[in-house]
């Protein structure tokens, strides 16, 4: 027997009983649309994080002075004093995967203009720190590679130190202000950022040059860290590994030595967040599966009823031809109507919850292809599986019997 | 007058035995006939005499215990049980008692059954065929009724045309008449001869006397043996019963 006259020998049961056919379905429409509304809402979270994270330059890498295994009394970064400009320069010189790189040193202190003062940081990079860090100036312009080599005094302010410093609405472009008892020009402005993942205020930097801050602000000759971006941020584990042979050549480290110094990437920090969400969206997905695999029993259940009581008809088909095996694909191929209907009805009750969801309790919120493509095939086989017992104990029945059967 | 016509059912010392449990209940002890084609057999019995297991063998459904059964030629004795869903889709019509109508489907459908179980008949083939074969038992016009809205003598009628329609080499009744009132059965019997007269084989199991004096041929079972074997000289018209029979009129 052809797939087609399978096909409208299903259909017609299934239409022979339709309201029944719809309870069914429902087991499998609300398991589909569970799974799709779940993983769309573990989805959306994890793009959520990594889209926030990849604003902070997700191929970011940063270097802190200090191995990470050390016996004894452990000082701090900033107090460790094995990162040198030269480092810097060595790096600058040899690393091929690195796109940008810039020293950090910073220093607290109070910002004073007139008779306002603020309390923030004066943070010491040069001009690629904009590019590592992804920021623009909005008015003015950052200080130049120039202005890095003579320790200019000048200075790029964030949003918030300005709104502190200038609370009047000031332009402080060509003001001088001070930090500490330095007194430095203002020549530029960062575009607003906001806060990130973790609450940082993202706008309450200043950015001098970092000589400026080696030499004029804190006197010292080491660097408290570098930062760089990896040309790829897919292949920043290559990145991080060039970086460590440059630096324990350049601090001439044998081979049993341990590092002293420390490399981190956003890129770890990213996996650590979304390792976390993905155990979420696990859970979810977890909870949603088991609706689906009751609506798969719900399937089975209904097809043993239907074979009992179509057990006549059963019995009438094979006494004029029908042989197990079309017995078996008709009750088959009804439980996979069943089941993948439902699915396709899933998905679409998913997709509007997932609306529901995202418009009116303003969760991010992603329905990838994957999890429908999943969802659907996941459906198809649970249709085969369950409805694979009802079938052959369809197929198997005696004609004899059957057709007598009261 | 059957002698020189083709040999549709052949039985040669057919037995069937069952195990219920440590006994061996045997339904059928020897049995041999020859039924030619063009007759019109009544199989008749009472219940427990082997007729309903003789019924189940000749229509493909059972395989006996021994013995030799050719079937329009072919030994059906050791087919398999696809092969002999085939020979039931292509050679035999089946007519059971209860009709066995699908439900909530139209009489076209029903009949168009069968022939959905053999590939090689194309859906307009099958539409075609399904037609004719109401037609030529009368339901010309009720094509399209669901089998719920037709009376017992119409769904009767339909699963003769569902008998029909794969152009059996063989029609098994089985009680054809048992369900319905006297004046019913006698229109369905006036089909059965109708058929008869077009050269179709009838077999026709049934535990009413009756029936016999409107065959040709009458086989009476006992206890698993053959205890009787005639052929009628006198066929009654089951027409000019039915038309003598008052119409019910409450």
């Amino acid at each position: 027997m052809n797939i087609q006259n399978l096909l409208k020998i299903a259909l017609k049961a299934l239409n022979n009983n339709k309201m029944r056919c719809f309870l069914t379905m429902l087991g499998v429409i609300i398991g589909v649309g569970a799974v799709i509304a779940m993983l769309a809402i573990g989805q959306g979270s994890k793009d959520s994080i990594k889209a926030q994270i990849s604003e902070m330059g997700s191929n970011m890498i940063m270097i802190f002075p200090g191995g990470e295994n050390r016996g004894g009394v452990r000082q701090s970064g900033s107090d460790m004093q094995t990162l040198k400009p030269a480092d810097y320069d060595a790096l600058k010189a040899q690393a091929t995967t690195i796109a940008h790189m810039t020293p950090t040193v910073s220093s607290s202190g109070q910002w004073v203009y007139g008779n306002n003062n603020y309390p923030s940081q004066a943070q010491g990079v040069n001009t690629e720190f904009l590019d590592i860090r992804q920021r623009n100036v909005a008015e003015g312009e950052m200080f130049t590679e120039a202005d890095v080599r003579s320790a200019a005094k000048v200075c790029v302010l964030g949003k918030t130190v300005v709104e502190n410093l200038f609370p009047n609405g000031e332009n402080p472009i060509g003001k001088v202000v001070r930090f500490g008892k330095i007194p430095l020009t203002v020549i530029g402005v960062l575009e607003e950022k906001g806060y990130n993942t973790m609450g940082q205020d993202q706008d309450d930097l200043a950015l001098l040059p970092y000589t400026t801050v080696m030499k004029r602000i804190l006197a010292t000759d080491y660097l408290q860290g570098i930062q760089a971006s990896a040309i790829d941020e897919n292949r920043t584990d290559e990145t991080i590994e060039e970086i460590s042979e440059i630096l324990r050549t350049q601090h001439k480290l044998r081979d049993g030595d341990d590092d002293n110094f420390t490399i981190r990437s956003m890129q770890e920090l990213a996996e650590m967040i979304s390792s976390t969400s993905s155990m979420m969206t696990v859970l979810l997905a977890a909870v949603a599966g088991i609706s689906l695999l009751v609506g798969g029993i719900g399937i089975m259940n209904i097809m043993i009823v239907s074979v009992t009581e179509r057990t006549r008809e059963i019995g009438l088909r094979m006494s004029i031809g029908a042989t197990g095996r079309d017995i078996m694909m008709q009750f088959l191929i009804e439980a996979v109507i069943i089941s993948v209907t439902g699915g396709l009805l899933g998905i679409m009750l998913g997709a509007l919850a997932t609306w529901m969801i995202s418009t009116f309790a303003h969760w991010p919120v992603t329905i990838s292809a994957g999890s429908v493509i999943l969802s659907f095939v996941v459906c198809t086989v649970i249709g085969i599986i369950f409805g694979f017992y009802p079938a052959a104990k369809a197929s198997n029945l005696d004609p004899i019997e059957a057709i007598r059967y009261e | 007058m059957t002698l020189m016509s083709k040999e549709i059912i052949k039985i040669e010392d057919l037995k069937r035995y069952f195990k219920v449990g440590d006994e061996t209940v045997k339904a059928l002890r020897g049995v041999n006939f020859t039924i030619h084609e063009g007759e019109f057999v009544t199989i008749m019995g009472t219940s427990g005499s082997g007729k309903s297991t003789l019924l189940n063998i000749l229509g493909c459904l059972d395989t006996p215990t021994s013995g030799q059964y050719l079937l329009d030629g072919i030994p059906v004795k050791g087919m398999g049980k696809n092969e002999r869903a085939r020979i039931r889709n292509r050679k035999i019509g089946f007519i059971f008692q209860n009709y066995n109508l699908l439900p909530k489907t139209t009489a076209l459908e029903n009949v168009e059954l069968p022939l959905l179980y053999n590939s090689s008949v194309s859906a307009r083939e099958r539409a075609e065929r399904a037609e004719k074969c109401l037609k030529e038992v009368g339901l010309g016009e009720r094509l399209m009724h669901k089998s719920n809205q037709m009376s017992g003598g119409q769904q009767q009628r339909v699963a003769i045309a569902r008998a029909l329609v794969n152009n059996p080499v063989i029609i098994l009744a089985d009680e054809a008449t048992g369900n319905l009132d006297t004046r019913t059965s006698f229109s369905i019997l006036t089909l059965f001869q109708r058929l008869h007269r077009e050269g179709k084989t009838i077999i026709f199991v049934t535990h009413n006397p009756e029936i016999a004096l409107y065959s040709s041929r009458n086989i009476t079972l006992r206890d698993g043996h053959i205890v009787g074997d005639e052929y009628n000289h006198d066929i009654k018209s089951a027409e000019e019963v039915y038309r003598n029979l008052p119409e019910e009129t409450d």
